[in-house]
């Protein structure tokens, strides 16, 4: 397998963009990355498009093909487009694509982009949309919803670990004040632990401001084979694991409800193909769908000790500057969770940092970053570890 | 959920009928074609079960999903049942009383409903034993 580097990022901004449609936002991520990588539309090999509902959101399938054509690489170039769906996981997923055709030697620079239109649709179809990321015959119809099935690991948490309310409210007020610092986050307001407690509570014991929002968005990244790289850029980013693993999708059917084990899997297949531990991290953006998400996610992927992941987040060990900063882009809570985009925004954000151009975000010293994208309650994870050194 | 799609599953759902493999010993429920241990060598029977269990965790849903708004708030659980398999149900019984640990029995309850002219769902929902 040949190596592979980032050359190319780009993010439109996120947040409930109704003056924009689906395929505007895509088009719009795909321009900013291909001229970030300064490559013309001839160079492009391939595409892999994540996307998890456009049937549902804005009742558009054949997603590879629309974005290619407007983008412009469908009807002179015919450049092959191909959509990827993991629910949640689907961006990450399509970055994972991306990177194994390239590796494999088959093309040497692909497009990987991410998109999703949730607002077009109003808030109950959407809640809809995204219970159908769980079992929808066991437990959607026995009244499940998606905080809802977060939430009954929350519980979990709390009862076999101490887990408190507070300590997962420092991860909704963390993550927004690291989006007051980035200019795509839908969220730049900070909050506390007071607002997070005084929100509605959706499923108990997650509150509101334990819940990331209804998002519109598009990111996209260019790959290109390692040694055509520094052709494009002075500080390509290079990918040292990408891996994939799969849990059941029902909650009920998990060996431990508060351990995502497709992430415990992903995450070790990761450290091992990057020949790395959890120490050689700098910073990790990690799926917090819920607060509770990222507080299981830094503690699946060994960053603390299983029980810890709430105490870490309260001592402020998770904060830029801490021990691992976790979600410096806010994370999907402040800056946003178009459920297509998602897993590609990480790794925008983790190449920012690498590149050194993260601004008041910026983690000192950074040299490896993590991604970690998650479908559904756990059926699907995705990690990608990233380096300044190839 | 379409007409079909539910009532291919209603004997399932009405009567907790689930499988049995009789190569290892496990029970599952939701049932599966397939034993996830012994795969292609495991022989599953159907296997109805008694319905008694204890709540893993829980929650309190106080926004709904589609179809389950007139219920708000309703507690939601996983149910470890005795043979070994757990699964995702409503326990009905006043929000206070919910607690980790607890025992429950299924009870035959509506579950949901569609729409006014939509179907109505009904399936096993659970009580305090
Ligand atoms: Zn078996």
């Amino acid at each position: 397998m040949r190596d592979v580097a980032i050359i190319g990022i780009g993010c439109t901004n996120f947040g409930e963009l109704w003056d924009r449609s689906f395929r505007d936002l895509f088009v719009e991520a795909g321009v900013i990355a291909i001229e970030d990588a300064g490559i013309q539309g001839e160079e492009i090999d391939s595409m892999y498009v994540g996307n998890m509902s456009g049937g549902r959101f804005v009742e558009q399938e054949h997603i590879g093909s629309l974005i290619a054509d407007y983008a412009g690489l469908a009807s002179n170039l015919h450049v092959p487009a191909t959509r990827v769906e993991a629910a949640c996981a689907s961006g990450g997923l399509a970055l994972r694509q991306a990177i194994l055709s390239v590796a494999s030697g088959h093309d040497n620079i692909v497009v990987a982009a991410g998109a999703e239109k949730m607002t077009d649709v109003g808030m109950d179809t959407a809640t809809d949309a995204l219970a159908a990321a769980a079992d929808r015959e066991w437990e959607g119809i026995m009244g499940a919803t998606f905080p809802g099935l977060y939430a009954m690991i929350a519980k979990l948490h709390m009862h076999t670990y101490g887990t408190t309310s507070e300590q997962l409210a420092a991860a909704s007020v963390k993550n927004h004040h690291n989006g007051t610092m980035n200019p795509i986050a839908q969220f730049k307001n900070e909050i506390s632990i007071d607002t997070v407690l005084n929100s509605n509570m959706v499923a108990d014991p997650l509150h509101m401001f334990d819940c990331s929002p209804i998002s519109d968005g598009a990111s996209a990244v260019v790959v290109a084979a390692a040694d055509i790289a520094k052709k494009y850029t002075d500080t390509p980013v290079y990918v040292k694991a990408t891996t994939q693993a799969s849990g059941t999708i029902s909650l009920h059917d998990r060996a431990d409800i508060t351990t995502l084990d497709a992430t415990v899997a992903a995450g070790q297949r990761a450290y091992k193909m990057a020949r790395m531990t959890p120490d050689d991290i700098d910073m990790v953006e990690v799926h917090d769908c819920f607060s509770i998400a990222e507080i299981c996610a830094i503690e699946d992927l060994g960053f603390f000790r299983k029980g810890d992941g709430g105490r870490a987040t309260e001592a402020g060990d998770t904060a830029i500057g801490g021990r691992i900063p976790v979600n410096t882009s806010g994370g999907l809570k402040a800056c946003g969770h178009p459920v297509g985009a998602t897993g590609i925004k990480q790794a925008v954000e983790i190449t920012q940092q690498l590149r050194g151009t993260a601004g008041k975000r910026q983690v000192d010293g950074a040299e490896v970053g993590m991604t970690h994208n998650v479908g559904g309650s756990g059926g699907t994870a995705v990690v990608h570890i990233l380096s300044r050194n190839r | 959920m379409t007409v079909a799609r539910f009532w291919r599953k209603i004997p399932n759902r009405y009567n907790l009928i689930g499988t049995h493999c009789t190569t290892c010993g496990e029970h599952y429920f939701p049932p599966r074609q397939m034993c996830p241990t012994c795969r292609r060598d495991g022989k599953m029977e159907d296997h109805k079960f008694e319905g008694k269990g204890k709540v893993v965790t829980y929650t309190v849903i106080h926004t709904a999903a589609k179809g389950y708004e007139m219920q708000t708030p309703y507690n939601l659980a996983i149910i470890k049942l005795d043979e070994g398999p757990s699964l995702t149900g409503q326990v009905v019984c006043d929000q206070n009383e919910m607690e980790i640990g607890m025992r429950v029995r299924s009870v035959f309850r509506k579950l949901g409903e569609e729409s006014e002219k939509g179907m109505i769902y009904y399936g096993t929902k659970f009580i305090p034993e």
